[in-house]
């Protein structure tokens, strides 16, 4: 029996190190290769001796695919194809070939230049990492081998970041890795076909909550910063470089322009600028807006807003700054805050989540007087916002994409167990298909019923076509031919081809059987009588009375004799070929039955 | 190079005149040209491969056929037909068959025939496709004859098994256009089998080809048009379609289940895999609610569309599709727009402050909540958060029209409106904008939605900020609190956008007149008086000022008690913008003061009012004037003219009435400048009937018998005076067709007394002819003018540039400059067409620019605004100088007139109601201060 194998190492009921296996009709795909933020040990990365104990990845895994750009999505890549070892083929789409780079190289600086790491990849692996990709465009089939081919769909999460069918025979699964199905300022919202795939793994972070509508959010959003402008204050937005950040840029540039605003915007530079300069390049992966407008102007070439220095921070007047990293614990944001923080005419905007312990948290919570380092005292008089801009589907989302699709399972990954519990409840009671959620090295089997393609022949088809009337898709149709099995290659031809094919002579199969009828006429009149009776019931047949005295019904033949013993009764032989055998069965019942009495 | 550049510059402008010069020369060349059927028969059997013939084909296709050599062509192409063995030309061939069968004046039965039976033995899929087509084109063209519309049935009938999908689908075109509709009718026609033509469509849904499946559906939507009531049946066929895999089908199938919902909206449905039952429409609205969040965008803006004109839905479904239950981590969450109205009634304002402000109470029982709706839930929510704006516009749309008929719905999507101004594309922030101007009636603006919906004030473009002015007009403020954060925006806009005087001033005008309880309490405020002193006397000419006294002088009108806060100066501003500004100032009765304008009261009825009567006394003393000649007469309507104008300026709800009377009487006075004055009648008002452009046309008509009458007296020779008089009889003969039913109420007149001398006229001499004239012209009574219902005279004011600046605009000589011109025009039918900006130079040059229709925009029933840019240019002069700047109608006298059967041919119609007959100017002329300088060497 053929069955799909999928096993999670990583991001099975978890968030992070996202790494699903995925075994179909043969062919063994690597789905991401993420990392864990949460640890810095072994655990960090996926368990890749799971693969396989002895010999080499590359002789095992067919290819890696990866979803996004995202750390946990692709930190790994580098230690499994450099450190482990792996020679295949990875895909991903441009825009992640392009920013993964920087990513990694930005995460590498982190982890050893900062924490000092021995024995962690080196800026050389990440090149020759990814001199190993090859990038992928939306929608485009690319053939990994013979058999196994896998599609790029666009996913809105991130730029660049895309959902992939992977396809072998009829066989196919779907991954989503992240994706958002309500757009944004900058992206467009996730789209699949109805491609009805075997098996759909989805990702399910929000998977037990609804969100409400993006528009209140922006609003609230450009009204604080307007309102803080107008009064003279400076706005602090601590972003992470990438995603979120263009987000709001794009939210505020366009705010700036409509309303016609003067207050300087600056963007804190290095790997953001870098960041900006392929959101610029990749225009076709962004929204209906920026596709359509950016002929006339690309909207990631900012009017409003500069690159950032540190000067700038303690100039007078109004201003908004757009500052790394996201959760006020370190670097150039915390440094504004410091500066800031004393004015009450001021604001900071926590536009995503913050992690216990940094003073982003902090703040959020409520916490007016923090103690930073050195004994000092900050007292904080500005004021503090969070707004949420997340870019997961929800709950409604994933069920949305569910029902674009239409698989026959599904499996969650990239989720809480609590909470993928719900969801799934909710999938086997809507959709009415079986839903998995394995944890990190359970391995979920599915048996598949692959359909079998088998080649029909031009003039066969058209033959059986023509002799049917109306379509009727309720309705199976009955089609005499030959099956011919060669070379693993099916083929159904008329059976007169197979024979000349095969070189066979064609053999005639008849069927007789005698009828008893009790007659006392001749055997003419008898003959007249049966043929006066099919004539009456068979009338979208052929019936003809012979001149030799025996009927035929299309190529059906019946003659009438005496019985040698009892002359009142009289023998039909009915004699058919095995081709019509329907019709002959028919016909030797209905004389079975007996002759109308003659009037 | 600086007159190489001006050349240019000229050259582009009159290129557009010449080409339209030569499209007149060709259309005339056609008309004359005689039948080709006889060198289409040599051409064909000439040529020698069917690429050849083809050509030929093509050739002949392009010009078109008179209908009486229909029959000839159609003969010869069908003998070419039999002849021709390439499929290519034999589908050109059926091409033609069907173009030709649709000529006015032809019959095409007697090719059916022919048709049918080419039909039979045809093998090409395509050709038999387009033949199909052709059966489809005659049976068009003969609605009335039931035995071949079943023929036609029966022959579609037949083909619909075949195998290629462009030939079941012209099938399933044939029997949606062409099935019968009533069986009763079919039966005795013939004796043919009636056919169920819905059962055999609604076959075809099923059908393997996705195109097929949509034709199918398309045809059953045809013969819903076409009268036929669909069965209800049909509706869980359709439903069916909506999973299909192809958008087309599925798009098709959402316009199937409105139509059906329309026609048995209360018929009960049961609810699958339950118990319960549903009316259908409530049923129709939850599935296409659903298609809202559809794969394809085609499809979302389908049903979004759709469901605005679903009204019957009951309001419990209709206000699911706003609703949409938030959660987080399984624990209920209330909507931003809950919080919002919350805090609101709290006496609160949001703090916004504290991170858990959203965050989730209650606990959800997790089998009670559905992710997936099958009802309407939250179509609404999707639909305007959609990624394409086609869609977020047809929800927008679609809100509209439901919150129109149900005010409790416009409530509710006040919120979800009011969001969608900060949209990130312009036309839908506008559309939303101009949503909820129309729905405003229904609603009352909470302080906080107002607060939103004024922040759009300082959006940079213009149609936004003016559209928003029109809401205001038309919104109710609850509180006094909400009148004055409005003055304050406005003012802060004022600042921002000196421009949007005209348009705030006028917002505020309603604004004061709709809330006078609620300004009230703020006058003292607004007209910082102080209860012991005098404060200082603000600045008469300060815009801001301006707009203030307007809020309270409106507000005034219907709150008595107001002046008494008013300080002296007050008073006197009051009496001032009165007179200057008299559209926005009402009058007031104040204390020990005349009112104004002490003849009109408002409360009198508009047919009761005086100046109504006077009207029609003054107009009726003048109908019972008999003739001209009398000197007293003309007095008296001079006099009446006058008043007549008079009675315009002071009132303008009779403006259009008096003013279009005084203009007929001044006709009647002014015989010389008939001509162009009975022009403006006809082209500078709408709403002007039949009945006027008859009496209109009389007066032409008279006006150019006088003409003659005038020619024959002073000129020499008889020459001239033959083709005029020849013209003269081909007018009155063209009158006498275009008007022959109005022609009993002409009677006595001019040119009743004309038609019946016409056999006369037509044999007689020039001489004679204008002596006859003469005498009839004497004798020719006054026409009574019957008062149209409504009637309005176009206008236009140049608003920009405002012809008041002393500094020219200078420019090098030979390039151009662009002048921004930015006009109101009132009451114009179709400016995009009529309206043109004309520019004459100090030296007697004149240019006419026609603008670009995008130019126009639409702000309200017959209002348009004119927001263009003018290109100026000319040789050096020494000085600054005075160039004028004016807007001209140019109006066609022939496109008034109805249709008539003997203009032969669709596109000569057409090709005259462009072309312009002459130009009338209807606005005041604007100069402009401009100084081409020399260019430097």
């Amino acid at each position: 029996m053929p069955e799909i194998r999928v096993t999670p190492l990583g991001a099975g009921q978890d968030v992070g190190r996202s790494c699903i296996l995925v075994s179909i009709a043969g062919k063994n795909v690597m789905l991401d290769c993420g990392m864990h933020m949460g640890f810095s040990d072994d655990r960090r990365f996926p368990d890749f001796s799971y693969i396989t104990r002895s010999g080499r990845l590359t002789d095992f895994l067919d290819c890696v695919i990866i979803s996004h750009f995202h750390l946990d999505h692709c930190g790994a890549l580098p230690y499994f194809s450099e450190m482990v070892g792996y020679d295949g083929p990875i895909y991903m789409t441009q825009p992640t070939q392009a920013i993964c780079p920087i990513l990694l190289e930005d995460y590498r600086k982190i982890a050893v230049d900062k924490k000092g790491e021995a024995n962690f990849f080196t800026s050389q692996m990440i090149k020759d990492c990814m001199k190993k990709v090859v990038a992928v465009h939306l929608h485009q089939t690319v053939q990994v081998d013979d058999e196994l081919e896998i599609k790029a769909y666009y996913a809105g999460h991130v730029l660049g970041a895309a959902m992939f069918q992977i396809k072998v025979g009829s066989e196919s699964v779907v991954y989503t890795g992240d994706y958002n199905m309500t757009p944004d300022r900058h992206l467009g919202a996730a789209w699949i076909d109805k491609c009805r795939p075997n098996l759909l793994i989805t990702e399910s972070t929000y998977a037990t909550t609804i969100r409400d509508s993006k528009r209140c959010r922006e609003r609230d959003f450009l009204k604080k910063v307007h309102e803080t402008v107008e009064r003279g204050g400076k706005v602090l937005i601590p972003v992470f470089a990438l995603g979120r950040a263009q987000e709001l840029c794009i939210l505020l540039e366009t705010f700036w322009e409509r309303m016609d605003l003067k207050a300087p915007i600056y963007f804190s530079t290095g790997l953001t600028e870098k960041a900006n300069h392929y959101y610029k390049l990749f225009i076709p992966w962004t929204n209906q807006k920026i596709r359509k407008t950016f002929v006339q102007r690309n909207m990631f070439e900012f009017k409003h807003i500069k690159a950032f220095d540190r000067a700038f921070a303690d100039s007078p007047g109004p201003m908004v700054v757009f500052a790394t990293p996201g959760m006020l614990h370190a670097g150039q944001s915390l440094q504004i805050f410091r500066k800031w923080a004393g004015n009450e005419k001021n604001m900071v905007i926590m536009p995503g989540y913050c992690v216990q312990g940094t003073v982003g948290h902090k703040i959020l919570s409520g916490q007016r007087k923090l103690e930073m380092e050195g004994r000092q005292v900050l007292e904080v008089k500005m004021q503090v916002e969070y707004m949420s801009f997340s870019a997961h589907a929800d709950a409604k989302g994933i069920m949305q994409l569910v029902g674009q699709a239409e698989p026959e399972n599904v499996l969650l990954v990239h989720g809480e167990a609590k909470k993928m519990e719900f969801l799934k409840q909710k999938i086997e009671q809507e959709f009415r298909v079986s839903c998995y959620m394995p944890a990190n090295g359970e391995t979920v089997t599915l048996p598949t019923s692959p359909s079998i393609p088998v080649g029909i022949s031009l003039g066969l088809l058209k033959r059986e076509m023509a002799q049917g009337l109306l379509p009727d898709a309720k309705k199976p149709r009955l089609l005499h031919g030959t099956l011919i099995m060669k070379d693993s290659n099916f083929r159904l031809v008329s059976s007169e081809q197979a024979l000349k094919e095969l070189g066979l002579a064609e053999h005639q199969l008849r069927f007789t059987c005698r009828v008893h009828l009790h007659d006392t006429r001749k055997e003419q009149e008898t003959a007249v009588r049966v043929y006066s009776h099919l004539k009456s019931v068979l009338k979208d047949h052929c019936v003809q009375h012979l001149p030799d005295g025996s009927v035929t019904v299309e190529s059906i033949l019946i003659q009438a004799a005496a019985h040698s013993e009892d002359p009142g009764t009289k023998v039909l032989l009915v004699s058919w070929t095995y081709q019509d055998e329907e019709l002959g069965s028919y016909l030797t019942s209905l004389l079975k039955k007996g002759l109308p009495q003659a009037s | 190079m600086a007159a190489h550049l001006k050349k240019r510059v000229y050259e582009e402008f009159t290129k557009v005149v010449q080409q339209q010069q030569e499209e007149i020369a060709t259309k005339k060349l056609r008309l004359t040209k005689p039948s080709k059927s006889a060198a289409l028969h040599i051409d064909l059997c000439k040529a020698t491969s069917p690429a050849d013939a083809l050509q030929y084909l093509l050739q002949f296709a392009r010009k078109p056929v008179e209908a009486e050599s229909v029959e000839g062509v159609v003969r010869i192409l069908l003998e070419h037909y039999y002849k021709e063995n390439d499929p290519s030309v034999r589908l050109k061939i059926a091409s033609l068959l069907g173009l030709l069968s649709k000529t006015a004046g032809f019959s095409p039965d007697c090719i059916m025939d022919d048709a049918i039976n080419i039909l039979q033995n045809e093998k090409s899929h395509q050709v038999l496709a387009q033949l199909l087509d052709t059966l489809l084109a005659i049976g068009t063209k003969l609605p009335d004859n039931q035995a071949i519309q079943m023929r036609l049935v029966d022959v579609a009938c037949k083909h619909l098994t075949d195998t290629s999908h462009g030939v079941r689908n012209k099938c399933l075109q044939l029997l949606g256009n062409l099935g019968s509709l009533e069986k009763s009718v079919t039966k005795d026609a013939e004796g043919l089998a009636v056919r169920d033509v819905q059962k055999i469509i609604g076959d075809y849904f099923s059908d393997q080809d996705p195109r097929v499946r949509t034709a199918a559906i398309k045809a059953m939507l045809q013969l819903h048009e076409r009268g036929l009531k669909l069965y209800q049946t049909i509706y869980t066929q359709a439903c069916k379609l909506l999973s299909d895999d192809y958008e087309q089908v599925r798009s098709a199938a959402v316009q199937l289940i409105w139509v059906v919902s329309q026609l048995y909206p209360e018929s009960i449905v049961p609810i699958p895999s339950s118990n319960e039952e549903i009316r259908l429409v409530d049923d129709a609205f939850g599935k296409i609610c659903h298609m809202v969040s559809d794969g394809s965008w085609v499809v979302r803006v389908q049903a979004s569309k759709l469901l605005g004109s679903m009204e019957q839905v009951s309001s419990h479904f209709l206000e699911q599709t706003l609703d949409k239950k938030l959660m987080s981590d399984l624990r209920r969450k209330r909507t931003a727009h809950e919080r919002a109205k919350e805090l609101y009634t709290s006496g609160e304002f949001s703090s916004g402050r504290k991170w858990g402000d959203d965050a989730p109470k209650e606990e959800v029982d997790t089998g009670a909540v559905n992710l997936i709706e099958s009802g309407a839930c939250g179509a609404f929510v999707h639909g305007l958060e959609d990624e394409m704006y086609e869609v977020r516009i047809a929800a927008v749309e679609a809100l509209c029209m439901l919150a129109q008929s149900s005010p409790s719905f416009a409530e509710k999507c006040l919120d979800f409106l009011v969001d969608m101004f900060n949209d990130e594309i312009e036309e839908v922030r506008l559309q939303s904008i101009h949503t909820m101007r129309k729905i405003s009636n229904n609603i009352t603006l909470r302080e906080d939605q107002l607060d939103t919906v004024l922040a759009v004030l300082e959006d940079s473009s213009r149609d936004i900020r003016e559209a928003l002015h029109e809401l205001l007009c038309c919104t109710n403020v609850s509180t006094k609190e909400g009148i004055h954060l409005a003055l304050v925006e406005l003012l802060k806009n004022l600042t921002k956008y000196p421009t949007d005087r005209d348009s705030i001033w006028k917002c505020l005008k309603f604004l004061g007149s709709r809330h006078p309880t609620l300004v009230l309490p703020l006058v003292p405020e607004l007209l910082s008086t102080h209860p012991f002193f005098d404060t200082a006397e603000p600045d008469m000419d300060d815009p801001a000022y301006i707009a203030v006294l307007v809020l309270i002088f409106n507000a005034a009108k219907t709150c008595p008690t107001m002046p008494a806060l008013f300080s002296d100066h007050t008073f006197r501003h009051y009496a001032y913008l009165r007179d200057s500004l008299s559209h926005l100032v009402p009058a007031l009765r104040l204390p020990g003061r005349k009112l104004v304008s002490s003849a009109l009261s408002p409360n009198i009825m508009p047919h009761e009012d005086p100046s109504h009567q006077f009207l029609q006394q003054s107009l009726e003393r003048v109908y019972s004037l008999q003739h001209l000649d009398p000197q007293g007469t003309q007095e008296l309507l001079e006099f009446t003219i006058r008043d007549l104008q008079r009675l315009g300026e002071l009132q303008s709800e009779l403006a259009g009435v008096a003013d279009f009377s005084a203009t007929y009487l001044r006709c009647q006075l002014l015989l010389i400048k008939i001509m162009e004055e009975t022009y403006k009648m006809e082209f500078m008002y709408s709403g002007v009937e039949n009945k006027q452009v008859v009496i209109i046309h009389h007066m032409r008509l008279q006006a150019k018998a006088l003409q003659l009458i005038v020619t024959a007296r002073t000129a020499r020779g008889v020459d001239p005076l033959f083709g005029m008089c020849e013209k003269f009889l081909q007018e009155v003969d063209f009158f006498q067709r275009c008007f022959i039913a109005d022609l009993p109420h002409l009677q006595d007149s001019f040119v009743d007394k004309l038609l019946d001398l016409m056999p006369r006229l037509m044999t007689s001499k020039p001489a004679e002819v204008v002596k006859i004239l003469h005498t009839m012209l004497r004798q020719s009574t006054f026409l009574h003018l019957p008062l149209p219902e409504q009637i309005h005279k176009a206008s236009a004011t140049i608003i920009e540039p405002a012809g008041e600046s002393d500094n020219p605009l200078r420019f090098t000589s030979g390039l151009v400059v662009a002048l921004d011109v930015d006009a109101t025009l009132e009451h114009v039918q179709d400016p995009q067409s009529t309206v043109k900006v004309q520019v004459s130079y100090p030296d007697g040059q004149a240019q006419m620019i026609h603008p670009k229709p995008a130019d126009f925009r639409n702000p309200g029933p017959g209002r348009h605004r004119l927001i263009t840019q003018v290109y100026l240019s000319h040789t050096a002069w020494t000085e600054p100088c005075q160039v004028e700047v004016r807007l001209l109608l140019a109006y066609n006298s022939s496109s008034r007139i109805p249709k008539s059967p003997w203009i032969e041919g669709g596109e000569m119609s057409s090709q005259v109601e462009t072309s312009i007959e002459g130009t009338i100017p209807f606005s005041k002329s604007v100069k402009v201060y401009i100084m081409p300088k020399p260019a430097r060497r």
